[in-house]
């Protein structure tokens, strides 16, 4: 069974439905990654802009020839000018991880609805980096195709997740994506304006003092 | 004070729901330790040494008497009969049942109240001013903006999970007593020459273990772009903030390292996009929210009332009391006042189901049924007739509400501290009750006047020690408890952090320690000057020399 949930197009029900995936995830080459320390913790995030994929990964990078492909933010920007007929086909989109900044994915592909998917790979639940870079997709960057939560996908960050601009989430494997769908209707009536309903709860109702 | 609507009734008790399913799924296996651990600390539960502890919010320190009964009763019904006022303003239970707080969030919510966010790697109770709308001295009633905030910050879906917790602090007075320096975000509301309300916004103070005072990163911020700004910074803070090492993810820390000039051109590049986007406020939410906040139904009262004046004359404990714990008021006639939760020898902050009963029936009867919590951990009424402070007094003396010592050595500010705390390297509670019984002379410690004595069981700095005229913070060596001593610091307008003098000592030290800092001042000081001002001309050595000047033989004989 599918642990892909996605949110309806038909944006007045955003009702959600678990779906099945028709986009394969293409991966790095597994790298040599030497262990961190910080204050006698092992390291868990990564620094925002730092470098993670070396030259070798991204040409080593085996890419399916046929088939919708999610390919990695550094291999796209590499070897986007073999890929053009199959991107103008609509068969390319990316994925990035957290950690990554957008600047570099704007300056090869200043128009990002060309992707008819983003996926931001989130490695650790609690990194709320992700929540920041749906929100800059959506409303900086003008995207408006699918976007993807995938990585440590969990029930309890859903809601923020959806109100973050995102409109599919893979839920981790090991867990129940027919439960987790509850929890995109954790809260009714939000206070703040955000990516999927701007207006803050003072624009939208009459709350005259009593 | 701010009244719910359904809007805001239903997210509290849909917060209900959604952490009593999350506490059914972690007790049923279905959520690891770690996943549970941001969802039951985003509602303010801690595992502690004993039992867990839960903070609840009591945002930026408001109370009405109905929501301090339900306190009372929930201290009574799942805690030992007492809870523990801290340093931001909320108050915690020291033993709650992991699998009872849901019923216990239920009870605040049919109050108004609820734990949202009191902990965790999000925004956290925006604190204020406790005489914030009564102090002679407010410029801008800083309450109906920290309400704005609060619903803003809540459930932030951008924010929700950021590099490390975020602390934001406003006020609206000349002189700040919310320490808005020291916050992540700290705000001042003034009046511009137009008569609108601008604010001044600091950014990067903190205290823990890397103590910085705020930077100023902008000036006359129209108050419509409150919510926008904060977001532009928070924005920046989430996506560059340190979240390779929890020492280092603080704000202030990024603010260091990009230099404030840096730092506000990336804040000031979001804004551009952020600014006049939906969540700017307007003039009709904040007339709304403003309207909770409007006066009281003051009497017209004379500026004097002689029954008070004869008081004052004839029963020296109530002067005594009147001088420490009694605060000037903007009407004529009307009084704020400071119920100590800090009676010699008792646990800081801490007040009984009893107490929480009294100060809510003294709130009910004698100042319109609202209290707020002060960052000092003292309870505050703070509309209180002149002619009723005698009656006031008397039934909070019986119930040991009023120590007359508000601002002075004893009125000690602490953290829980080992003896509750899993985070704390050393307890903090017995050394205040230690130095509380060295200093329990009455006129003797008004000789000493205004002194701010402040211990952290950590450099997590909860007990906000940097800022302490005296600093007391409990360090780790070897496994055993020892005691870091710094003097100078202060907060206010002028903040200041303090200097450590010298090596740490150990509990059984500390009453001697305090003593002997308090010798050089007496000895030292010109007749107006309070312990912090001789510190400020001296400087420590002489302090250093006095406490270490015996101790030099002994350190040669160890080694």
């Amino acid at each position: 069974m599918s642990n892909l949930i996605q949110l309806s197009s038909d944006t007045s029900n955003g009702k959600a439905t678990i779906v099945e995936n028709s986009w394969i995830c293409v991966k790095l080459p597994i790298a040599q990654v030497e262990e961190r320390k910080q204050a006698g913790k092992i390291v868990l995030f990564k620094l925002t802009g730092e470098k993670t994929v070396s030259e070798e990964q991204v040409a080593g990078t085996t890419i399916p020839t046929t088939g919708n492909i999610m390919l990695p933010l550094a291999v796209f920007i590499a070897r986007k000018s073999e890929l053009q007929a199959r991107i103008n086909q609509g068969e390319v989109g990316i994925w990035i991880d957290t950690h990554e900044t957008l600047k570099h994915l704007i300056e090869v592909q200043a128009d990002l609805n060309t992707l008819p998917i983003i996926a931001v790979h989130v490695e650790r639940f609690a990194d709320g980096r992700i929540f920041s870079l749906g929100t800059l997709l959506r409303t900086r960057y003008g995207y408006k195709n699918e976007l993807r939560a995938i990585g440590d996908v969990l029930r309890d960050q859903l809601f923020f997740l959806k109100r973050s601009g995102f409109t599919s989430y893979m839920i981790r494997a090991d867990r129940s994506a027919t439960e987790a769908i509850a929890s995109l209707e954790d809260f009714t009536t939000p206070y703040q304006g955000a990516v999927d309903e701007p207006r803050p709860v003072f624009q939208r109702y009459n709350r005259a003092a009593k | 004070m701010y009244k719910y609507d359904e809007i805001d009734q239903q997210i509290v008790d849909e917060r209900v729901t959604q952490y009593r399913d999350q506490t059914r799924r972690f007790l049923a296996g279905e959520l690891t330790d770690e996943e549970f651990r941001p969802l039951r600390l985003q509602n303010g539960l801690y595992i502690q040494r004993h039992a867990p502890m839960l903070r609840i919010a009591v945002p930026y320190g408001m109370l009405s008497s109905k929501q301090l009964h339900k306190l009372a009763d929930i201290t009574a019904k799942y805690d030992k009969g007492y809870g523990h006022f801290s340093t931001r303003q909320n108050i915690q239970l020291n033993w709650p049942k992991l699998e009872e707080v849901p019923n216990i969030l239920a009870e605040l919510a049919s109050v108004e109240m609820h734990a949202i966010q009191t902990s965790g790697n999000c925004i956290r109770n925006i604190t204020t001013d406790q005489f914030a709308g009564v102090a002679p001295d407010e410029v801008v009633d800083p309450r109906a903006m920290a309400e704005i905030m609060r619903q803003w910050s809540t459930f932030h879906p951008e924010f929700a999970l950021l590099p490390r917790k975020f602390k934001i602090a406003v006020s609206g007075t000349k002189y700040d007593r919310a320490v808005v320096q020291m916050h992540d975000i700290g705000m001042e509301f003034y009046k511009d020459a137009t008569n609108q309300i601008a604010i001044k916004v600091w950014v990067g103070g903190g205290l823990g273990r890397t103590p910085i005072l705020g930077s100023v990163i902008r000036e006359n911020l129209p108050w419509q772009h409150a919510l926008t700004y904060c977001e532009a910074i928070i924005r920046v803070y989430n996506l560059h903030g340190r979240r390779d090492n929890a020492f280092k993810a603080r704000i202030k820390i990024l603010v260091k390292a990009l230099g404030i000039e840096e730092f506000k051109r990336q804040v000031e590049s979001e804004w551009a996009h952020l600014k006049d986007t939906p969540n700017t406020i307007t003039e009709a939410e904040l007339e709304r929210v403003s309207h909770y906040f409007e006066n009281m139904p003051y009497a017209q009262l004379p500026a004097n009332n002689a029954s008070f004046d004869a008081a004052i004359s004839n029963n020296p404990a109530f002067a005594a009391w009147v001088k420490r714990c009694v605060h000037p008021h903007k009407k004529p006639g009307y009084r704020a006042l400071t119920l100590s939760l800090k009676p010699h020898g008792k646990a800081p902050g801490d007040a009984t189901t009893e107490q929480l009963n009294v100060v809510a029936d003294l709130a009910e009867t004698y100042s319109f049924g609202e209290l707020r919590v002060s960052h000092e951990q003292n309870l505050i009424l703070a509309d209180v007739k002149l002619s009723d402070l005698f009656a006031v007094w008397e039934k909070a003396r019986a119930a040991g509400l009023a120590t007359p010592n508000i601002g002075l050595l004893t009125d000690i500010i602490c953290c829980p501290g080992g003896d509750f705390c899993s985070l704390a390297n050393a307890k903090s509670i017995p050394i205040a009750e230690a130095i509380q019984m060295q200093f329990d002379n009455l006129d003797y410690l008004h000789d000493i006047g205004e002194l701010e004595l402040n211990i952290s069981g950590c450099m997590n700095a909860c007990g906000h020690h940097h800022v302490g005229h005296i600093g007391i913070l409990g360090v780790d060596k070897d496994g055993s408890e020892w005691y870091q001593v710094s003097i100078g610091g202060k907060q206010g307008n002028d903040a200041s952090l303090g200097s450590v003098i010298g090596p740490s000592f150990s509990a059984d030290e500390m009453p001697a320690v305090v003593q002997k800092l308090i010798d050089v001042f007496l000895q030292e000081r010109t007749p107006e000057e309070r312990f912090i001002d001789t510190v400020r001309r001296l400087g420590v050595a002489p302090f250093k020399a006095h406490v270490y000047g015996d101790k030099t033989d002994k350190i040669g004989e160890v080694a």
